[in-house]
């Protein structure tokens, strides 16, 4: 079973396999708007939880995407240089960013589970 | 509504529907009429750089050109049309005194590579206004080169670097607070350095305990923009100075906002380092559509060795220019614009602060916080403040007043453009929800601002009593309706094609409005 955790600057993370797939929440893709632009890293970049690892805008804002965990970029989504949209219309599934090989899957731990992101939400109004 | 009326022509009463240039005229017509080139040995002398085809410029006569360059500047809204709130560079009135200086031949018919022992004067109008730069800002350098705000960051980035480096000590990170200019951290990353974010607090300012948790002897400098971007000056910016001092960074100030303090307080007092100025906002010359901007560096006695060439010196009343690293006594970091910055921009700046002198200077920037502070607290009824006032040059409003009434922040702002105002700054500063920033300026009368406050509270009511039909149809009354700004931004048309060219995509896909079928 794959594990999703959500982090407080509202990226998602779906581990399965210490592979974890990486985008941003509905919240993010509602609060920002329109997506027109998504800058991905290169494929073999070493990431460290926390590091600025993509760049989203929107009609709106330009927000740094940080990367949840610590691992290597292996893969990144080529599909949202040409449709950005995606990131509006499938947040949580065709609209990914990244797949990262976890280093250290203890990270996790420290991060949301689907409850505790959605009481957060609730909490910011 | 008036919008929805359709004429034979297109036009709309006197405003002109205006086609694209290219679409206008045809290859035939000119207007000029020169005899044809003489042709020494029967044929050009273009050899294999001869041109193949038509290179397809627009044919018109020059009436033609004329009425479209008028037309399309009759379609444009700026400060000289009415109330301009953005809180930009664009939004300063341009006092004609500064034009009529700017044209004396003596000065606006310079060249720049004139020997310097023509052009005494233009040397010492530098010198001048470099002083008084210095002078308003108690620091005792100034690089008068940078080309804007932006290269004015890098420049004194830069410089940083080199005193850093010159001390055998270079560092890695530098501090940018969330309430900074978002040219700050481009600056940062572009100088070569790792950017890192601080938070502001529930005032609107620096954290100063997570700032002072933040610096470490690897931190080059902290760039703090003050008055910040929420409108809002920065009461802890002394402590901010000695945090970063203490281990050795440099303080670095954003001075694009110095327009509401000039006269009041001397960044030098505050114990920054380096600061750019912007003379397009703070010292009203001509910026947008009008003219380059200009963006010197003042520099505190530490930075001034690394200022970059060229820079006027002066010798017994006589004055040079220093244009090369060599015969500068520091060790500049080179040079970083073309000749000796924006001439004509110091022209009108010196301009502006010798009519106004120093009384008039100190007015103005009363008067723009005086402005802000009455449309802050008219409106704050209505709208929603994010912080406490009173503020500074501008006003900041979020949009928790709109909340389920499904009107936006942006719908308010197309709306506004119906009733005649260009609107203020949306959505920025980043950290305030649904953002809008009103800076009306020193020069706007007190009638002005009562109709533009009337105005926004009529809005306002509108929203809140429900009419969300009435904000999504905005505007109504533009040359153009609400643009697509989500496809212009996805599937941008950056050039025109000739019809044949154009298969699928139609010449208007990017300006093409949301509301059109409504008319």
């Amino acid at each position: 079973m794959p594990v999703i955790r959500f982090t407080q600057e509202h990226e998602w993370i779906r581990v399965e396999d210490g592979l974890g797939t990486v985008g941003i929440t509905d919240y993010a893709q509602q609060q920002l708007g329109d997506v027109v632009f998504v800058e991905l890293p290169a494929v073999g970049m070493a990431v460290a939880k926390g590091d600025p690892a993509a760049v989203v805008e929107s009609v709106k804002a330009a927000s740094e995407v940080y990367a949840p965990v610590s691992g290597e970029v292996i893969a990144v989504n080529e599909g949202l240089a040409d449709g950005p949209e995606l990131v509006n219309a499938e947040p949580l599934d065709g609209g990914w960013f990244m797949k990262i090989r976890l280093s250290d899957e203890s990270e996790l731990a420290e991060m949301m589970d689907e409850e505790a992101y959605q009481a957060m939400l609730r909490s910011l109004g | 509504m008036t919008g929805s009326m359709k004429t034979i022509s297109g036009h709309r009463g006197l405003m002109l529907e205006e086609p694209l240039i290219f679409e206008q005229g045809s290859p035939e017509k000119t207007a000029v009429d020169l005899p044809a080139p003489p042709s020494p040995s029967g044929g050009d002398r273009l050899g294999p750089v001869r041109r193949e085809r038509p290179i397809g410029l627009p044919g018109l006569s020059e009436p033609e050109v004329v009425r479209h360059y008028l037309r399309l500047s009759q379609q444009n809204y700026s400060i000289d049309s009415g109330l301009f709130p953005l809180g930009s560079c664009t939004m300063k009135h341009n006092p004609r005194l500064n034009e009529k200086l700017a044209r004396l031949p003596g000065l606006g018919d310079l060249h720049p590579l004139q020997p310097a022992s023509t052009v005494q004067g233009a040397l010492r109008l530098m010198h001048t206004l470099a002083h008084w730069l210095t002078t308003l800002t108690g620091l005792p350098a100034v690089a008068m080169s940078p080309a804007a705000g932006a290269h004015g960051e890098l420049v004194g980035l830069m410089t940083i670097r080199a005193a850093l480096e010159d001390r055998g000590d270079p560092r890695r990170r530098v501090l940018v607070p969330e309430s900074a200019h978002g040219t700050n951290p481009a600056t940062a990353a572009a100088c070569g350095y790792a950017v890192q974010s601080v938070p502001g607090d529930a005032r609107g300012r620096v954290d100063l305990e997570k700032l002072r948790a933040a610096l470490s002897p690897d931190v080059a400098a902290v760039m703090v923009t003050n008055p910040n971007t929420c409108g809002l000056f920065e009461n802890d910016v002394r402590l901010i100075a000695e945090a970063a001092h203490e281990v050795g960074a440099f303080f670095y100030c954003d001075g694009a906002n110095f327009n509401a303090i000039v006269g009041r307080v001397r960044p030098g007092d505050l114990g920054i380092d380096c600061m750019h100025l912007n003379l397009h906002k703070t010292f009203s010359t001509p910026h947008g559509g009008g003219g380059p901007g200009s963006g010197p560096v003042v520099l505190s006695a530490a930075l001034a060795p690394f200022a970059p060439v060229a820079f006027v010196a002066e010798e017994n009343g006589r004055f040079r220019l220093v244009e090369h690293g060599m015969h500068a006594d520091g060790k500049p970091v080179g040079r970083v614009k073309g000749f000796h910055g924006q001439f004509g921009m110091f022209v009108r700046a010196l301009a502006y602060m010798m009519s106004m002198g120093a009384d008039g200077l100190r007015q103005a920037s009363g008067d723009a916080v005086l402005n802000a502070n009455y449309i802050l607290a008219e409106l704050q009824g209505t709208f929603s403040a994010p912080f406490a006032g009173p503020c500074m040059h501008e006003a900041l409003f979020d949009d928790r007043f709109l909340k389920d009434t499904g009107v936006s922040t942006l719908d308010l702002a197309k709306a506004l453009i119906d009733e005649g105002f260009h609107p203020m700054t949306v959505y920025f500063p980043l950290v305030v929800h649904g953002a809008m920033l009103v800076e009306p300026t020193e020069t706007e009368s007190k009638r002005t601002l009562d109709r533009f406050i009337a105005t926004m509270k009529g809005l306002a009511e509108r929203a809140l009593a429900g009419d969300e039909a009435f904000f999504r149809e905005s505007p109504r009354l533009s040359p153009r309706r609400r643009l697509d700004e989500t496809r212009a931004a996805r599937k941008p048309v950056l050039r025109w094609r000739p019809p044949a060219e154009t298969a699928p995509e139609p010449m208007e896909t990017a300006g093409e409005e949301v509301g059109r079928a409504a008319e």
